[in-house]
């Protein structure tokens, strides 16, 4: 690791601050991903400014329509969340099957999505709720918020306040775990919204990242069963391949995992 | 004897210290002075290396130095040595390039070093590591056998043509092919063994110190065979000399093998520490630890098996490449031959055997010993083929193995082993029952009802360990001695500290070998220390691999400790005014047989020490060594049966049920034979199921961290169901055979045995990943 600068913030204020006066600093909140990039010297921020700590920044609310989590909640207050549970079960689930137990007790909700890993899990719940991702700046629906590997809409000094994710009809998530890294070899978050809307997210299985299934949204809207899926044919194309599942392997879980969903959601 | 005699389950008295963060490894060691080393390793698989310029990193704060190969050279440190001297058929010795423990003008892996920053603090090292100029000339590499073999291949070293080590062979090849001329059937199988990496929890690590006054150099180091580092340190590498070397292995934290051979970096920091004149540290990172630990396995094969029309087996024909990596380590070349192809006859009564073996090399990671080293490729070449040939001969498969298991012992296999004991159908009884094999159909079908394949596979392994007789090693090419030394120091008051040349990290000897001592003298295991790992302490030892620890290390203890009972019990007989004849042990008092006159051993003791009233002509002192050279290899065998799960629709496999027994011989302490078998087994899974070292065509790693090199973690394997069988070894006093590797070597076979059972052909190749399995499901529907 380069020798650099920490400072813990009080405040969302505070932590932006700090970042207009060290304009090569990074924000840290779990650090899962960005410690470990640092000890191998791919990132050598000048100053870490820790989220982590913020108050603000910490807590779960659910609203007749909407459950909000802060963005430096660790993902293992979000599994132990009574609030979350009842309102959207499959993001507890998604959280519990998230990394493992050290990586939950630290790892945030906010760093997840602010680092838009291509197999991370957030992402797929981001984007098939079509979350709001409120900032210290604005808010940023999830259609416009992932813009492909490791890249957001967010600015470099922009703070991640708080997720809300509209509450649905119905949602499930499955995953099908990397074998080594446990990330997503590829898991499929599947919604229906309110309104009657279906919306499909797959992590972990295209080149570009989190993706809408548009094939898997489309039979789903015309018949939310696991069986409605077993014609569904989803192309290889563009999808990743490599020593763990080729581009074809890839392209079956999406189906397949969107099956499994299906069945979690009811 | 007693509760923490032989055959208790005492707790580990090692663990209070590792539980509680107390353990003391070599990164622990913190001297005043002390420097620390930064590697600068090779980007490419296969370059020139045309220059280095460390002047500006020279500069940089905290720097002590920046050695380079070329000093190395200059200073005449000797070039890395392969211990086992192995011809191919033709007699020609194998032929080997040099390996400098820095590359002075080739590199031939990525990883390989170049150069060492020596700083006062690691990060400091790092920084000017990266103000380090190498400039490479790259060469094509060759990042597999079939790319290194092919004509007009780039060649590694010159002395090697072709990039062929050796063409060795083993057995009569016109005798083998007669069999197969006579055979009713043949079946055939071609099989990959997948590279593997060892990653020990404790990545490798040297402290280095040397003393000008003294000129004695002492260094810590994460060793398996302190003793035999500093012997190949001394001989071969001009570094020091072997009374003023001290080498200390202390707590190590798994080994696996990668820990027995004398790396670079060991050498470097000594060499560094003379030069800098201040003590070095290098402690690996665990990227280091994927790219310059010798990695295991990595064989392709093609075998066959001849039959007669009652599935008697009439002889085996194989024809392996093993994988070198890009130099020979230490004892690399006796892997694929010597510990390899002497196993292929099984459990199993072969007549004629012919094997081939062809080492090559190519631009990866040198390739040695790993947990079995040879012999999990041996089981898993003649497992996979007797499965495979139940099949294809339609004969049940514990009915095939049965038919030819060999029963009569001693047994002379046709490649050199000879088997003294075992009992191979006792161990398969003792597995069908325990798995229910009669309910496996049922199981299948409602798993079928269920939209799953269920598979059962066996494994019925033998395996060679305690190596080994020092002649016979020694005229197969080996140029070590394989016994094992021990001494047995009684202290005045009676407690004893036995000092033994195996090495634990990890195996519990502070346990198991004082519950031999506890056993022969019928006193408490915190009565017995054991003093290990330091070549200041113990006068000389061979190590601890190949799961020899218990058969030849406690061996050579049980000696030292005859020879300690019989000069205590004369001098209790003297006090006693008994017959020497008269007197036995006995809960730590030395009895005149049927009297209740008695003395207990504190008493003896301090007779033995204060010389008052000794018999006439005694030496005063209670100590005695021994030295032990095993007369035959161990063989421990055992059935495993795996039954497993496949999920068609993402091709994960669940083991539902894996059943070991194991024939271990006599065992000290079960607890931890049970807890060297999970773990073992767990190893085995790994490389059937997860782990795999892959490179790209240019000799790039795709597998050098976690992320993507899948260890087995614990909901990857299930929850074992062990036990045991036993036929005591006749070999050895305490009639043991070794536990250490076996759940290792017997795993992998069968569970690519359930797994090719339950999709109903055999094309798939280890590691069997969910992607892997899902695509062999595919082959089969597009087949139906
Ligand atoms: C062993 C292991 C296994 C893992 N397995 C999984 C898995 O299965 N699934 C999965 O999804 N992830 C997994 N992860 C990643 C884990 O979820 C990380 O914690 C996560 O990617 C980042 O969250 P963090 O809070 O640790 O962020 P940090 O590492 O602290 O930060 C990550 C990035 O986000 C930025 N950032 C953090 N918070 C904010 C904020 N509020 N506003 C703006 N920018 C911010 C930081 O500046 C940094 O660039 C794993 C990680 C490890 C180490």
């Amino acid at each position: 690791m380069y020798e650099t600068t920490y400072h813990r913030p009080a405040s969302i204020d505070e932590a932006a601050a700090l970042f207009a006066k060290h304009p090569e600093a990074k924000y840290l909140a779990g650090g899962h991903t960005l410690i470990p990039v640092m000890k191998q010297r791919l990132a050598a921020p000048s100053d870490i400014i820790d989220l982590a700590k913020i108050k603000d920044l910490i807590g779960i609310e659910a609203t007749s329509d909407a459950l909000i989590i802060k963005a430096a909640t660790t993902y293992y207050d979000i599994t132990q969340s009574p609030a979350a549970k009842k309102a959207i079960p499959a993001i507890v689930h998604l959280t519990s099957v998230l990394g493992d137990p050290a990586v939950r007790y630290r790892g945030t909700i906010g760093g997840s999505i602010a680092n838009n890993d291509p197999a991370a899990d957030y992402p797929a719940a981001v984007l098939a709720l079509n979350a709001t991702i409120k900032t210290n700046k604005r808010e940023i629906k999830g259609d416009d918020f992932f813009q492909g590997l490791f890249s957001t809409a967010l600015e470099e000094d922009e703070i991640i306040t708080s997720v809300s994710f509209p509450i649905p009809a119905k949602a499930g998530y499955a995953k099908m775990r990397h074998p080594a890294s446990r990330f997503a070899l590829t898991a499929v978050f599947v919604a229906q919204t309110r309104s009657g809307e279906v919306r499909v997210a797959a992590t972990g299985a295209s080149q570009s990242g989190v993706m809408r299934v548009p094939a898997i949204e489309a039979a789903l809207k015309a018949n939310w069963s696991v069986g409605a899926l077993d014609s569904v044919k989803i192309s290889a194309d563009g999808l990743m391949g490599d020593i763990h599942g080729s581009a074809e392997y890839r392209a079956n879980l999406i189906k397949v995992m969107a099956q499994r969903a299906v069945e979690a959601a009811g | 004897m007693g509760v923490e005699g032989i055959g208790a389950r005492v707790a580990r008295k090692e663990d209070k210290r590792f539980i509680t963060g107390r353990g003391r490894y070599v990164d622990d060691v913190k001297i005043v002075g002390l420097t620390h080393a930064h590697f600068i390793r090779s980007p490419h698989a296969h370059a020139k290396v045309k220059g280095i310029d460390a002047s500006a990193a020279k500069d940089m704060p905290g720097v002590v130095d920046v050695l380079t190969a070329q000093q190395l050279v200059d200073d005449k440190i000797g070039n890395l040595i392969c211990g086992w001297a192995v011809s191919s058929k033709d007699g020609t010795p194998m032929k080997m390039g040099a390996w400098p423990a820095m590359a002075p003008d080739t590199v031939r892996f990525v990883g390989q070093a170049v150069a060492v920053v020596i700083a006062e603090t690691k990060n400091q090292a790092k920084d000017a590591a990266e103000a380090v100029v190498v400039t490479y000339e790259e060469l094509p590499a060759v990042s597999s056998m079939t790319a290194a073999l092919a004509s007009g291949a780039p060649q590694l070293h010159p002395e090697a043509p072709g990039n062929v080590v050796y063409d060795w062979a083993i057995g009569d090849e016109k005798l083998t092919n007669d069999a197969f001329s006579k055979a009713a059937n043949v079946v055939s199988l071609d099989l990959t063994n997948n590279r593997l990496v060892p990653n020990a929890m404790e990545p490798r690590a040297a402290v280095a110190e040397y003393d000008d006054a003294e000129e004695h150099f002492t260094l810590h180091t994460t060793s398996q065979n302190p003793h035999v580092a500093r012997l190949v340190l001394s001989a071969f590498y001009n570094i020091a000399q072997e009374h003023k070397l001290r080498v200390i292995a202390p707590d190590v934290g798994g080994g696996f093998g990668s820990k027995i051979f004398i790396y670079p970096e060991e050498m470097v920091a000594l060499w560094a520490s003379k030069k800098v004149r201040r003590p070095v540290k290098w402690t690996g990172d665990r990227t280091e630890a994927f790219l310059t630990d010798a990695h295991g396995r990595d064989h392709i094969s093609h075998a066959e098996m001849a039959f007669d029309a009652n599935n008697r087996i009439l002889g085996l024909r194989v024809k392996t490449h093993a994988n070198f990596g890009a130099y020979m380590s230490l004892f690399s070349s006796s892997v694929p031959t010597y510990l390899y192809a002497t196993l292929l006859s099984g459990q199993y009564n072969i007549p004629t055997i012919y094997a081939e073996v062809m080492g090559v090399y190519t631009n990866t990671t040198p390739v040695d010993a790993y947990r079995g080293a040879g012999r999990p490729e041996a089981s898993y070449l003649v497992e996979r083929l007797m499965e495979t040939s139940a099949r294809q001969l339609k004969v049940d498969p514990a009915e095939l193995r049965r038919i030819n298991f060999v029963t009569q012992f001693p047994h002379q296999t046709p490649v050199i082993m000879a088997y003294d004991i075992g009992d191979f159908g006792a161990s398969l009884d003792a597995a069908l029952k325990a798995i229910d094999y009669a309910g496996f159909p049922a199981r299948k079908a409602k798993a079928k009802a269920a939209g799953k394949l269920r598979g059962l596979g066996f494994s019925c392994y033998i395996e060679a360990c305690g190596i080994a007789p020092s002649k016979a090693v020694g005229s197969l090419g080996a140029g070590v001695g394989l016994w094992e030394s021990a001494e047995v120091r009684v202290n005045p008051v009676g407690t004893i500290e036995v000092l033994t040349g195996s090495h634990s990290h990890g195996q519990g000897h502070e346990t198991t070998f004082a519950q031999l001592v506890a056993d022969r003298l019928g006193i408490s295991v915190d009565q017995v220390q054991i003093v290990h790992g330091d070549t200041d302490k113990v006068q000389f030892g061979m190590g601890t691999y190949g799961s020899r620890s218990a058969a030849v290390g406690m061996s050579a203890i049980f000696k030292a400790m005859e020879k300690v009972e019989a000069k205590a019990k004369k001098i209790a007989a003297h006090l006693l005014e008994a017959s020497e004849g008269d007197i036995v042990i006995e809960n730590g008092e030395f009895k005149v047989a049927g009297t209740d006159k008695a003395i207990a051993l504190p008493m003896v003791a301090l007779a033995a020490y204060t010389a008052h009233n000794l018999p006439d002509g005694m030496e005063p002192g209670l100590k005695e060594g021994a030295f032990y050279d095993p007369t035959n290899f161990t063989f421990p065998a055992g059935a495993y049966i795996c039954e497993v799960e496949i999920d068609p629709g993402t091709g994960k496999t669940d083991i539902v049920d894996f059943v070991a027994v194991d024939d271990f011989g006599r065992l000290i302490n079960p607890m931890i034979v049970e807890g060297q078998v999970h773990g073992g087994l767990a190893q085995g899974i790994g490389q059937a199921m997860l782990e795999s070292a892959i490179y790209d065509d240019n000799g790039q790693p795709v597998t050098a961290s976690f992320m993507d090199y899948a260890m087995p973690r614990a909901d990857d394997v299930p929850s074992f169901r062990v036990s045991h069988t036993t036929t005591l070894c006749p070999g050895n006093p305490l009639g043991v055979k070794g536990c250490g590797e076996a759940g290792a070597i017997g795993s992998s076979p069968a569970v690519i045995n359930a797994i090719t059972d339950a999709l109903g052909h055999n094309k798939i190749e280890m590691p069997a990943t969910p992607g892997r399995v899902w695509e062999a499901l595919q082959l089969q529907q597009a087949a139906e």
